[in-house]
């Protein structure tokens, strides 16, 4: 027992540091690269919210907070997995020549991309105070979507990491990929102009779930129905079994693609 | 007491087209039947086994085989077959000044390596004044890793990695790190902890560190383990290997040192 939280307690120090290096990694210790993650997402919604206000006239009560929930889930995905996806290839100079549990490197790029989300996330309350969406209670019930999200990712960035090692033109592939699933996530549009059965299909789009999951507690004020809990948490809990199943099956492998 | 068992150890590697092809390739080498992978036994049935204070040399030719049974020993490979059982902890001196990042400050990437060797963070908060002592980087703490020069570099890696005693200690060609006088410091390490009684394994390609060194001798041949004993018999052999090109015979292997003694025996009588 006692040997088990002693390597608990190595491997949180090990996750801890893996974090800091990338995070200071990624940012390259400016203060303007910190603000940058923030920025960033920002102007996107300001280009979209242009856009889609001034050019196509979609008139809707706060719509940018439709947009903002909606770019904010995407962008965290987006980010999460596309720098997970290289926490093998990137690391193959360690753990080809030391013995440490390789999903090490995929927890840690995502802890430092969530914390990334987490600043969008505060910057994102700041517009919805702005947008006058009265704050209640039931906002905590965001944690439920966001803790789902967290786990998808992980279990995308393995799954993708582990590809990647495989076949090394993958990023190219998963870029085109996740243009596509951005224009089907909508970020900017309303599904409810389509038919019902058309709406349905939208929710087999894990990302979508999130973001429509984020957008009824938000905007509608409600609590989403039972199966946006089962959805969400189904989504995560598949991607991420699939995920650390791959690593478990290929741990060995790995070391013959380096 | 035997710190490290060895058994039957074999290990695959699979050699070809796989490695570094992208997605669309492989599936055009599929079509059109061009895709080749062969398997290819880097380690074919080894065994052997070590006790505490033990010190082996392993002995082969380019290719025998010898890095991959330390990776295996050292827990980043798993064998394809037998088992490799070790007792307590065992640290690997392996390429030692790879894996270490650019962007980070020599403090944080000293802690970094510290958490990937398993060391715990209150033993590096407690020994760090003296890594960057004994590697003589005080004033490079908080530069960027990048800026110092690669004897620097593995001066560092030294200095985390030899922080513990281990049970086990593997090393790849005995240590040469830095310039002179580093070369002396790490060179009385090392001997302290062998001396403390870890059991230690040595690739080396020269013999005579290995005779001087060494109590056990493993000989490699592409893979295969051609003997294991005594190092003064089998380094002997080995020695008369590398003048003529000849494996010794009889197979099996296990009875070399029988066949070493009658030899001799052989060459008293004439």
């Amino acid at each position: 027992m006692s040997a088990a939280i002693q390597r608990l307690k190595e491997y949180q120090f090990l996750l801890v540091e893996l974090t800091k290096r990338d995070f200071k990694r990624k940012y390259k210790r400016t203060v303007l690269g910190m603000l940058w993650s923030v920025i960033s997402p920002l102007l996107t919604l300001l280009v979209m919210r242009l856009v889609f206000t001034q050019f196509f006239g979609r008139a809707m009560e706060h719509y940018t907070t439709y947009l903002f929930a909606g770019n904010l889930v995407f962008s965290y995905f987006n980010e999460a997995t596309t720098v997970g996806m290289n926490a093998l290839v990137g690391n193959k100079d360690i753990f080809s020549k030391v013995n440490v549990p390789k999903y090490m490197f995929v927890f840690a790029s995502n802890v430092s991309s969530f914390i990334n989300f987490c600043l969008t996330f505060l910057v994102f309350f700041l517009f919805v105070a702005l947008d006058g969406v009265p704050f209640t209670w039931m906002f905590l019930w965001l944690l439920f979507p966001i803790a789902c999200l967290l786990l998808f990712n992980i279990g995308i960035s393995a799954i993708l990491s582990a590809l990647c090692m495989f076949f090394a033109d993958m990023q190219y592939l998963y870029k085109v990929f996740t243009m596509l699933l951005m224009y089907l996530s909508a970020i900017f549009y309303q599904v409810e102009v389509y038919p019902e059965s058309v709406q349905r299909i939208f929710l087999a789009n894990p990302i979508y779930v999130y973001i429509k999951f984020i957008r009824l507690v938000v905007l509608n004020q409600t609590l989403p129905s039972t199966e946006y809990f089962i959805m969400a948490t189904g989504y995560a809990v598949i991607a991420f079994v699939l995920g650390m199943w791959i690593y478990h099956k290929n741990n060995q492998k790995f070391i013959f693609y380096v | 007491m035997t710190t490290l068992n060895v058994e039957n150890v074999s290990i695959c590697y699979r050699i070809g087209d796989f490695q570094s092809i992208g997605l669309k390739e492989y599936l055009m080498r599929k079509l059109t039947h061009t895709y080749f992978s062969k398997k290819f036994w880097a380690v074919k049935d080894v065994s052997f086994s070590l006790d505490k204070s033990d010190m082996l040399g392993i002995i082969g030719s380019n290719g025998a085989g010898k890095s991959t049974l330390l990776k295996a020993i050292s827990g980043v490979m798993t064998p394809s077959n037998g088992t490799i059982q070790t007792q307590g902890k065992v640290v690997a001196f392996l390429e030692l000044a790879s894996g270490f990042d650019g962007d980070l400050t020599v403090k944080e990437n000293t802690y970094l390596r510290g958490a990937l060797l398993g060391y715990s963070r209150s033993l590096i908060d407690e020994q760090y004044d003296n890594i960057i002592a004994y590697a003589g980087l005080g004033e490079f703490a908080d530069r960027p890793f990048r800026q110092l020069s690669s004897g620097m570099k593995s001066r560092l890696a030294f200095a985390i990695a030899s922080l513990v005693q281990p049970d086990i200690l593997i090393l790849d060609e005995v240590l040469s790190v830095g310039d002179g006088a580093f070369q002396a410091k790490s060179e009385k390490r090392m001997k302290e902890i062998i001396n403390a009684g870890s059991t230690t394994i040595l690739v080396s390609h020269s013999l005579p560190q290995v005779r001087n060194l060494c109590n056990k001798v493993l000989w490699l041949d592409h893979g295969k383990q051609v003997a294991f004993g005594p190092s003064a018999p089998i380094c002997a052999r080995y020695e008369e290997f590398l003048r003529d090109g000849k494996l010794p015979e009889p197979l099996p292997w296990t009875d070399f040192e029988s066949y070493y003694y009658s030899r001799l025996d052989a060459d008293d009588g004439e």
